[in-house]
């Protein structure tokens, strides 16, 4: 079956603090959407992720290895979280993408995964 | 080609691709294979004759030219077999079939045309993309077409055609049509993009001839098909009698030079009857289902224009009433503007800019531009006029409204 990335984007002011009653809300929406997906089959990975600001970029070149400090991309939005889901067909994504940005409160990218 | 080919073309073109996007689980197949059998068509009909069904030879020799290329090319078929299996777990025929199998599935689902509708207009892909899918596969005209019918060039036609194309493949797009959930949405989309077309060809937004009857003949014709596949979506049978309606004074529209007649000054004698008939005639069917949409709406208040024998003895409460229906349902800017302009009609000039200045202009929305400064004219107020007139010639790039915008500036000038 056709597996989907789902990606969930924050601009840049985005802060992982779940102590907030708001945060820790989405929090428990998100979890009860986790628990449906796998309840249909769906469910394939997730995961949450510090703040793009802890990432490093790793090259290889030249018989070389070297590092920089942040993130890949210079853009203000970020990638916050993500799923990789099993539908039949883009609808069937798409749905589960429209229930995953009400969980998140967060826009979510929809990619079909090559294979 | 000869005209019998071309009026089989444009009436086949779209329902063939139809089914044989269904039949080989690929859309590039399929376009292939329908130019193909065309091609064939335009060869043996001037000898032999046009056989008693067009649209099933065309379907068959296309679906029989596609599994010989198949066949020959057997890495291609193992990946277009694949490529079934992917797409039709939604659809009629076997979710496995074997090459073999192929000709057991050509039977035509009238349903073919409507999955390809909803294809077409996925939301997942961008308007222009819809608009320039939709005529291609559903309408069959090239490329070459469609950029002159759009006034963009031709490789940006070809680059949101292909693209399109392959967003629809690697997301795997199902060809079915909507579930009843969905449905509403996906209607939308589809009567949106068709009411699109139909505008663009009516007003073009730049270019020197104010109409181009391809692009609204050509939405016209595929409102119809959708009329007849969904006659029971009420706001289907709103858009094509909105379409036909507005399509009946095409001719009254414009001057000999080409420039813009306004409503109020057209020559109704030249009103097409029969589209008015056939348009009245569908805006009763379908207002008696007691589900207005917007585009039921705006059909009955075309149908109350042209009902009126002069322009002055247009029923504005009524066109006022509707417009607030509308706006109930559509609350947007364009819907306020109008309906300002059916209270002046009724209350004079003042009380049509006091509705005016209500709304939530959007700035560069030339026919607001327009509609203040024929009623600042009207109520006396020329300076203040000439500034919009201006304002709403900056505002268009088409000549023939240019040439009248430009006409009435200088009346309002005095000059």
């Amino acid at each position: 079956m056709p597996q989907y990335l789902l990606s969930v984007w924050h601009d840049e002011t985005y802060e992982v603090d779940f102590s907030s009653p708001d945060a820790q809300r989405r929090v428990g929406q998100v979890a009860a959407f986790n628990e449906e997906l796998q309840r249909a089959g769906a469910w394939v990975f997730a995961g949450g992720l510090h703040p793009a600001s802890s990432a490093t970029v790793v090259r290889s070149g030249e018989g070389q290895v070297s590092m920089t400090d942040g993130p890949y991309a210079e853009t203000k939005e970020q990638m916050g979280g993500f799923w990789v889901i099993e539908a039949p067909d883009l609808d069937a994504a798409l749905e589960l993408a429209g229930k995953a940005a009400t969980a998140s409160g967060e826009p979510i990218e929809v990619r079909p995964m090559q294979g | 080609m000869t005209d019998a080919l071309e009026a089989v073309f444009r009436r086949e073109a779209g329902r063939c691709t139809a089914t044989l996007i269904r039949v080989l689980g690929d859309i590039d197949l399929a376009e292939d294979a329908v130019a193909e059998a065309f091609a064939i068509a335009a060869e043996q009909w001037p000898v032999r004759g046009i056989p008693p069904n067009p649209g099933g030879w065309i379907t068959t020799t296309a679906r029989n030219r596609a599994i010989d290329r198949l066949r020959r090319e057997s890495s291609r078929a193992d990946r277009h077999i694949a490529a079934l299996r992917l797409h039709t777990h939604d659809m009629e025929p076997d979710p496995t079939p074997e090459l073999e199998e192929l000709d057991l599935l050509i039977d035509v689902f009238p349903d073919d045309q409507l999955r390809l509708m909803f294809l077409c207009c996925h939301p997942a892909l961008a308007a222009d993309s819809r608009v320039a899918l939709t005529l291609r596969l559903l309408g069959g005209l090239e490329t070459g077409e469609i950029a002159r019918g759009f006034l963009v060039p031709e490789p940006t036609i070809a680059q949101r055609i292909v693209r399109a194309k392959r967003k629809l493949r690697d997301n795997r797009a199902a060809y079915r049509i909507p579930r009843a959930a969905e449905l509403p949405d996906r209607l939308r989309a589809v009567l949106a993009v068709i009411y699109l077309i139909y505008t663009e060809g009516h007003t073009a937004t730049s270019g020197p001839a104010l109409t181009r009857i391809d692009l609204s003949t050509e939405a016209i014709r595929l409102g119809r098909v959708l009329a007849t596949l969904m006659p029971d979506e009420p706001e289907v049978i709103g858009l094509v009698a909105l379409m036909l309606l507005t399509e009946a004074r095409r001719s009254a529209r414009t001057d000999t030079d080409g420039s813009m007649i306004r409503l109020a000054d057209q020559d109704r004698a030249r009103w097409d009857r029969s589209l008015i008939d056939e348009g009245h005639g569908l805006v009763r069917a379908c207002l008696r289902r007691n589900q207005p949409g917007p585009f039921q709406l705006q059909a009955a208040i075309a149908a109350v224009h042209n009902d009126a024998p002069t322009a002055e003895e247009t029923d504005w409460s009524q066109i006022v009433a509707l417009y607030d229906q509308l706006y109930a349902i559509l609350p947007s800017p364009v819907v306020a503007l109008n309906r300002a302009v059916a209270v002046a009609a009724i209350e004079g000039p003042s009380a049509g800019l006091d509705a005016l200045d209500n709304i939530d202009v959007v700035e560069d929305y030339q026919p607001y531009h327009a509609a203040r400064a024929d009623l600042l004219m009207r109520a006396g107020r020329r300076d203040e006029a000439v500034e919009a007139y201006d304002r709403a010639i900056g505002l268009t790039a088409n000549a023939a409204e240019q040439a009248f915008l430009t006409r009435h500036r200088r009346a309002a000038k005095g000059a």
